[in-house]
């Protein structure tokens, strides 16, 4: 009996697998009621399974939540069935692997940029001044090309005012309160340095190295 | 000591000067703090006695509603700032200026996991494709050629037209001539019941007459009278029409003149 129980959660896992890393629709990740509907009202468990076995993986199940809205505790079956499930990396990239994957260091910078101010500005930022944002450090040719290009991936989105607001992607990929936090940090860093006391020279090279 | 009228005026134009300020905050041009908003509420206080003209009272309640607008305006901000995500853009701005490019994707890599998602043939999709390829019919099979029969082009006379229900058989005018008079004629004290007038033997007669009677009041022929409690509405000829139509601003009221609400006038039970 538990053989039988175990070998259909092994047969939801591989359909959860192949929904999950096959994009089946213009958007990436699958919609909550997709799932329920494929595996069945327990979907969330198998979701679960499923996380542990990427965890070796390095890869995890990210769920993101209706209009940002993360539930306080458990989500319920119908906040989980508004949600969008997606397969991520677990773990961070290093620069090197940022580059294998199709990335250019400018355009990553960019992107971070772009993602930061938005999130400073409250979620919504005139592109004229990311524009002029970028440009400090980015030919002006390249920076409308690239703003065009983070909207077509999905990671910004534009409105007829010209305003730029986080897409799904964002959502789905970046962690906002990391990157915030990872920027102060490196603020009280560069504060630090600014008093260059040998102890603290000392201490960032050994950051450095790491 | 300045007479009344003054007064009012120089209210009017204080509570207009506060629209416009709480307008430019809505717009996010202004810092929504920079609103006094007790000390407006002491102007608005102190007036308030003072109105006694729709457009007094109207300017007034339009003041309280846009200050509602900047109060829930603050409290946002206050909401944003007590998260932990808030950060002063100013810093964040300078930092982001200051840090090299490696440093922000460095930070940027610790933040980010990007999707991992597959685009990928496999042989069963592949067999799949072919033996509906195999399956599939010619477009020439598919979509046949439609016969559509050539029309010349021709002259329709008003009689045609009427008979085909294009235009109906009197000037506009007349109609709406006709069917004044005949309200008049139809009125008791001054007023008849609204679906008492439109209600005709037919569901099609019934739309016609309502599609009058909105011109009717309209331009000025009648006017509606609308007791909400007891969920009636009355229709009153005037003995001329109106000259003010559209100098003052009109509103719409929106009578649902269904099949449905037509068999309950037939049968009596719509009041």
């Amino acid at each position: 009996m538990r053989k039988k129980k175990r070998g259909v959660y092994a047969s939801k896992m591989k359909r959860a697998t192949h929904m999950l890393f096959y994009r089946r629709h213009q958007k990436a990740g699958v919609k909550g009621w997709e799932l329920h509907k494929a595996l069945g009202i327990d979907y969330p468990k198998v979701l679960g399974i499923l996380d542990d076995y990427l965890k070796s993986l390095y890869l995890q199940v990210k769920t993101v939540f209706e209009e940002e809205k993360t539930p306080a505790g458990k989500p319920s079956i119908e906040e989980l069935n508004k949600a969008r499930f997606y397969i991520t990396l677990r773990g961070e990239l290093t620069p090197k692997e940022s580059k294998m994957i199709g990335w250019r260091i400018d355009d990553l910078a960019g992107l971070a940029v772009a993602i930061s101010y938005i999130i400073s500005k409250r979620g919504q930022a005139p592109r004229k001044d990311v524009e002029e944002l970028l440009s400090e450090k980015l030919p002006g040719w390249k920076v409308g090309l690239n703003l065009d290009r983070y909207i077509r991936y999905g990671y910004l989105q534009q409105d007829d005012n010209e305003r730029l607001y986080l897409d799904w992607r964002t959502r789905a990929e970046v962690d906002e309160q990391a990157l915030i936090d990872s920027l102060l940090r490196s603020e009280a860093q560069t504060n630090l340095h600014s008093k260059s006391t040998s102890d603290e020279e000392e201490e960032g090279e050994e950051q450095e190295g790491e | 000591m300045q007479s009344k009228k003054a007064q009012k005026k120089f209210g009017k134009e204080k509570l207009q000067r506060i629209i416009e300020m709480c307008m430019a905050i809505e717009n996010h041009t202004v810092d929504p703090f920079m609103l006094d908003v007790d000390n407006i509420i002491r102007v608005v206080k102190e007036y308030f006695p003072r109105w006694e003209q729709a457009d007094e009272l109207n300017l007034d309640a339009e003041t309280i509603h846009h200050l509602a607008s900047v109060i829930k305006l603050q409290s946002e901000w206050l909401k944003h700032r007590s998260t932990s995500l808030y950060t002063d853009p100013f810093l964040l701005e300078e930092k982001i200026i200051q840090a090299a490019k490696e440093e922000m994707v460095s930070i940027f890599l610790k933040a980010w996991h990007p999707l991992v998602e597959l685009e990928q043939l496999s042989l069963h999709s592949l067999t799949e494709a072919t033996r509906y390829w195999e399956k599939l019919l010619p477009l020439k099979e598919r979509w046949p050629e439609l016969a559509v029969p050539e029309v010349t082009m021709g002259t329709a006379s008003r009689d045609e037209l009427i008979r085909q229900r294009i235009l109906g058989d009197k000037v506009f005018s007349k109609e709406l001539e006709c069917c004044w008079k005949d309200l008049k004629e139809k009125v008791h004290e001054g007023k008849i019941l609204y679906w008492d007038f439109i209600g005709a033997e037919t569901y099609e007669e019934t739309v016609q007459r309502a599609l009058l009677a909105s011109f009717l009041i309209t331009y000025g022929y009648a006017t509606l009278e609308i007791h909400p409690l007891e969920e009636e509405i009355f229709i009153k000829p005037f003995e001329k029409p109106l000259t003010k139509v559209g100098t003052q601003q009109s509103i719409s009221i929106p009578i649902a003149v269904t099949y449905e609400n037509w068999h309950k006038w037939k049968r009596g039970e719509l009041d």
